[in-house]
């Protein structure tokens, strides 16, 4: 599987998505600076990584959903290629309309950093099919992570089968407990909890792994 | 003043002994100033000696004792004297270190003064060419009750993450305190710990004249102006009026400023470097210039400020040389660098600029529109800054405790309840939740498991490094000397703790006024104390800050000398945390062995009945080495499942907060013979361990042949805590709750 990570100014999970890929695919990513960078033909996943990036002095993800790489990130996309944002990557896959819905700040009003139970939706997804389903434990850290759309939105994403996965205790105030959703076509996956950093050896657990290894079978 | 000649005319203005004073500098140190010149200064020049002689960038007060401190053993790199330590961790890297302390700017703006003392640590560690991999921070509140104290915890807490969540770098550990006497003064005090390979390790010595000074990051504005001299003096009523002094910090552009220098750093294009912090431009090239030279024999710089990237205009050189706007850098590149160097900075969209030009002439020439503000010798800024003397008085010694004026308590579950939720014990989970931990993927340990130290790999391989920060400043009011070799001990204990070989420490000096012979004499006696702690352990000083002056209306806050301890831990597979005690496993504690020494400046004796009295409780250097080196030893033969120190309330309280850590309650037995008292004494080189029932036999068999006093304390298993049946016996629920609801329900009061 040939992987690409999106670098804009102020990521900083590019590295951990880095380490997370390799240790998945057996080989180094292609990292992407958002201004003059190339995402390379045949590339079959793209992560847009977690982070602050401009800042996010302004709304999340705002500014870096008009960086000149997004025009490639579409184009992937439209061809059907694999998306995974984590984070700040899931809040500027939403700012570019690739995902639906917004993520506003957390109803605590503070940042939070903690282990999370998320419950698996389904199995039946390009991301999921490693799990057999049930509950996974994977770090957040953000402050912006409440997940907000209209009804008619989030009633099509659960009845379509695309929110991936729900918070068993909300940490942020999400509608309906969403903590990932996927787009229409099953390739994009927006979600805040950090699975890149749950691969083992450190505090974040071993949850994580399914989510690569479920890639890399559909990829 | 945006008027050129009128900007000019008021910078060349010659000073005079009141224009001085205004500056912070006395009738002795004018003096000194206008010998050394040979003539009265301009306002430009009095401005540059007046930071440079601040107590805060001359240690003029602390200098002398300072030196005290051991600063090499066979792992130290490079020792106090650059902008943080370096040690050597093995396979050609090392770990580079500082704690700094950013305690005037917090009180006065808490989000913005803990955000840039955060943003001022990092730059230390990545001036080395480090990437910082760990952020720590020791703070230190007001009385909960009083009126500022819940805005200033909520300011400081949002700062520091807003600021390390935003750059990258996970907050791993950290302590926080609450005691009135910091009432008018709290103290942020923040590490930060970088990773380098040897061979690529960046000083501020060592340029040469003829090379171009460049500068980069964020525009100069006029945030931050005598800062430092903010932070040499008293504080008194109405000083919030001070607040524009007050830097504002930008995450973002720290984080471009990281990867940019790093990205730099790995050409050879620098030749000196040295980040803007306290004083900006003006320590910066000071110090790059008086530590410049082939043998440090100093050069000269020479620079035009109006080549300075400008966030306001009009700015006076006056304004550009004290600014103390942050996200900023000045090097020395080679000359043939200058494009090199302008392509990455590009790259980021920073400001760089070549904005002078290194001289042999010893001189700092300033240019402002043409005309030179500024021309006076380099040396005498730093070499011939006053090193007071400071008289100082031998701190009382308190009286032994009478230990039969401390009645038993009725119910000693209450008591147990009442230590674990006291602010000072209450777990502080509602602070390190708001930071991220896990930022880079390589934290094994933090704050989460509520343990001894953090632990965080060595990026790539089966090496880490432990970190901890440590002070009990009731045992340094209660004696100086003994509670400043407690705290290098307590720092040595929690890393030999999880397995670690302790190495090195930095520490953070936090003290009242310096003038006043009684808080000299607790400078001075805390120093000697933590330097021979330092000698006996081989775990030298290697970088370190000192905060004086830290007084409101007289009312000098405890003293506070934080330590700043880092080990190494050559396999990962060998450590040992506070969360993996099993059903089954049996409490030992491992011990010095020496006598009872007593509840004097206990934690017990101020919650329970409000009195700060009493000598504190002796460390014997020479055991506690032994008795780490032993526990340690355990620990890499796999035979402890959980260790704990024993610190703040005794026995219980560590084998309660192992118990809490690995979700298991305890039957505990403490011997018939003394008071049950004697379970909260606050007993040094001492660990709780949890061992497999099956190894217990080894561990009693090892210690004795050791000489090292190891004793049942009872077993592990089901949900309460129980002390001799009967006498404690308190499901571990409740103390859980007790322990985690304090600060959150604290913090969501309404004034």
């Amino acid at each position: 599987m040939k992987t690409a990570v999106i670098v804009f100014p102020g990521s900083n999970c590019d590295r951990d998505a880095q380490v997370a890929l390799r240790e998945a695919t057996g080989q180094d990513p292609t990292m992407v600076w958002h201004k003059d960078g190339t995402i390379p033909e045949g590339t079959d996943l793209v992560m847009v990584p977690g982070g602050f990036s401009y800042g996010d002095y302004l709304r999340c993800g705002a500014v870096a959903a008009n960086s000149p790489v997004i025009s490639q990130l579409r184009a992937h996309a439209e061809r059907g290629g694999y998306i995974l944002g984590v984070c700040n990557g899931f809040q500027i896959l939403c700012e570019t309309g690739l995902l639906p819905g917004a993520l506003i700040r957390n109803a605590g009003l503070e940042f939070v950093c903690r282990p999370e139970v998320l419950k698996i939706e389904s199995t039946n997804t390009a991301f999921t099919s490693a799990y057999t389903g049930g509950e996974i434990t994977i770090p957040i850290a953000h402050h912006d992570g409440n997940y907000v759309a209209d009804e008619e939105t989030l009633n099509a994403l659960e009845s379509e089968g695309r929110v991936a996965f729900r918070y068993v205790d909300n940490p942020n105030g999400s509608a309906r407990d969403i903590a990932g959703v996927i787009s229409e076509n099953g390739r994009v996956l927006g979600m805040m909890p950090h699975p890149e950093r749950a691969i083992g050896g450190h505090e974040g657990g071993t949850d994580g792994r399914g989510m690569f290894e479920s890639l890399l079978s559909a990829a | 003043m945006t008027d050129r000649s009128a900007i000019i005319t008021a910078m060349q203005a010659e000073q005079d002994e009141t224009s001085a004073s205004e500056h912070g500098i006395n009738a002795e140190e004018w003096d000194r100033l206008v010998t050394r010149l040979g003539r009265q200064p301009n306002l430009v020049e009095l401005g540059i000696y007046s930071v440079m002689w601040s107590e805060h960038c001359s240690y003029k007060s602390s200098r002398r004792h300072l030196s005290k401190f051991p600063t090499k053993n066979k792992h130290v790199i490079q020792g106090p004297g650059e902008n943080a330590g370096v040690i050597d961790i093995g396979d050609g890297q090392a770990a580079i270190f500082k704690m700094e302390s950013h305690n005037h700017p917090s009180y006065i703006e808490p989000y913005q003064g803990a955000a840039t003392g955060v943003g001022g640590i990092l730059r230390d560690v990545f001036t080395m060419g480090a990437r910082p991999i760990a952020l720590v921070n020791a703070l230190r509140f007001g009385d909960p009750s009083h009126p500022k104290t819940r805005s200033l915890v909520a300011g400081v807490v949002a700062g520091i993450g807003g600021y390390g969540n935003c750059v990258g770098v996970p907050t791993v550990a950290g302590e926080t305190e609450f005691h009135s006497g910091y009432n008018g003064n709290i103290l942020v005090n923040a590490m930060a710990v970088g990773l380098a390979d040897q061979d690529k390790i960046f000083y501020a010595r060592g340029a040469t004249p003829g090379n171009p000074i460049f500068y980069v990051g964020s525009k100069t504005g006029r945030d931050g102006i005598h800062g430092a001299t903010m932070a040499s003096a008293e504080f008194s009523e109405g000083d919030e009026d001070n607040r524009p002094t007050v830097q504002v910090g930008d995450p973002f552009t720290e984080k471009l400023l990281i990867e940019a220098c790093l990205e730099l750093m790995a050409t050879d294009a620098i030749q000196a470097i040295q980040d803007m912090g306290a004083a900006g431009l003006t320590s910066s090239s000071v110090e790059m210039a008086d530590s410049g030279g082939e043998n440090g024999e100093g050069i000269g710089v020479e620079m035009d400020l109006d080549k300075v990237p400008q966030r306001e205009t009009g700015m006076s050189a006056y304004e550009i040389m004290l600014s103390e706007s942050q996200e900023r850098m000045l090097m020395v590149l080679y000359p043939d660098k200058i494009d090199l160097a302008k392509k990455i900075f590009d790259k980021y969209d920073l400001d760089a600029e070549v904005i002078g030009m290194t001289t042999d002439s010893g001189r700092m020439v300033l240019k402002q529109f043409g005309e030179t503000v500024c021309d006076i010798p380099v040396a005498p800024l730093a070499e011939d800054a006053p090193n007071y003397d400071r008289p100082w008085v031998e701190p009382n010694k308190r009286a032994p405790l009478d230990m039969d004026s401390i009645p038993e308590p009725e119910d000693y579950g209450e008591v147990l309840l009442k230590l674990m939720s006291c602010p000072d014990m209450a777990s502080k989970r509602w602070i390190w939740q708001q930071y991220d931990r896990h930022v880079m993927g390589d934290t094994v340990d933090s704050s989460q498991s509520q343990g001894n130290a953090a632990i965080v790999r060595i990026h790539g391989t089966n090496k880490a490094l432990a970190i901890t920060s440590d002070c009990t400043p009731r045992y340094v009011a209660a004696d100086p000397y003994e509670g400043g070799k407690q705290i290098v001990a307590e720092a040595y204990r929690n890393l030999s703790a999880v397995g670690a070989k302790p190495i090195a420490i930095t520490d953070n000096l936090n003290f009242g006024n310096p003038e006043k012979p009684e808080t000299m004499g607790y400078i001075v006696k805390a120093i000697e104390g933590m330097a021979e702690a330092c000698g006996t352990l081989d775990f030298p000083v290697v970088s370190g800050n000192v905060s004086l002056y830290n007084e409101t209306d007289g009312i000098a806050i405890p003293p506070t000398p934080v330590v700043g301890g880092v080990g190494l831990i050559e396999d990962l597979d060998k450590v040992a945390t506070l969360k993996g005690a099993q059903e089954g496993d049996v409490l030992i504690a491992i011990a010095d062995g020496d006598p009872t020494p007593g509840l004097g400046a206990s934690l017990y004796l101020r919650e329970i009945h409000g009195r700060e009295e009493g000598p504190p409780p002796l460390v014997n250097l020479d055991k506690e080495k032994g008795v780490a080196d032993f526990t340690r030893s355990l620990i890499e033969d796999g035979l402890l499942n959980a260790v704990h120190d024993v610190s703040d309330g005794g026995y219980m309280c560590a084998a309660t907060e192992l118990c809490l850590a690995s979700g298991i309650g305890a039957n505990l037995t403490f011997p018939a013979s003394g008071s049950l008292l004697g379970y909260f004494v606050e007993h040094q080189g001492s660990y709780m361990v949890a061992v497999s029932p099956d190894q217990v036999d080894e561990v009693l068999t090892r210690a004795k042949a050791a000489g090292i006093y190891a004793g049942k304390q009872g077993d592990l298993g089901g949900d309460a805590m129980v002390l001799n049946q009967d006498v404690i016996n308190l499901p571990l629920a409740e103390i859980r709750k007790a322990h985690e609801d304090w600060l959150p329900t604290y913090m969501s009061k309404v004034d």
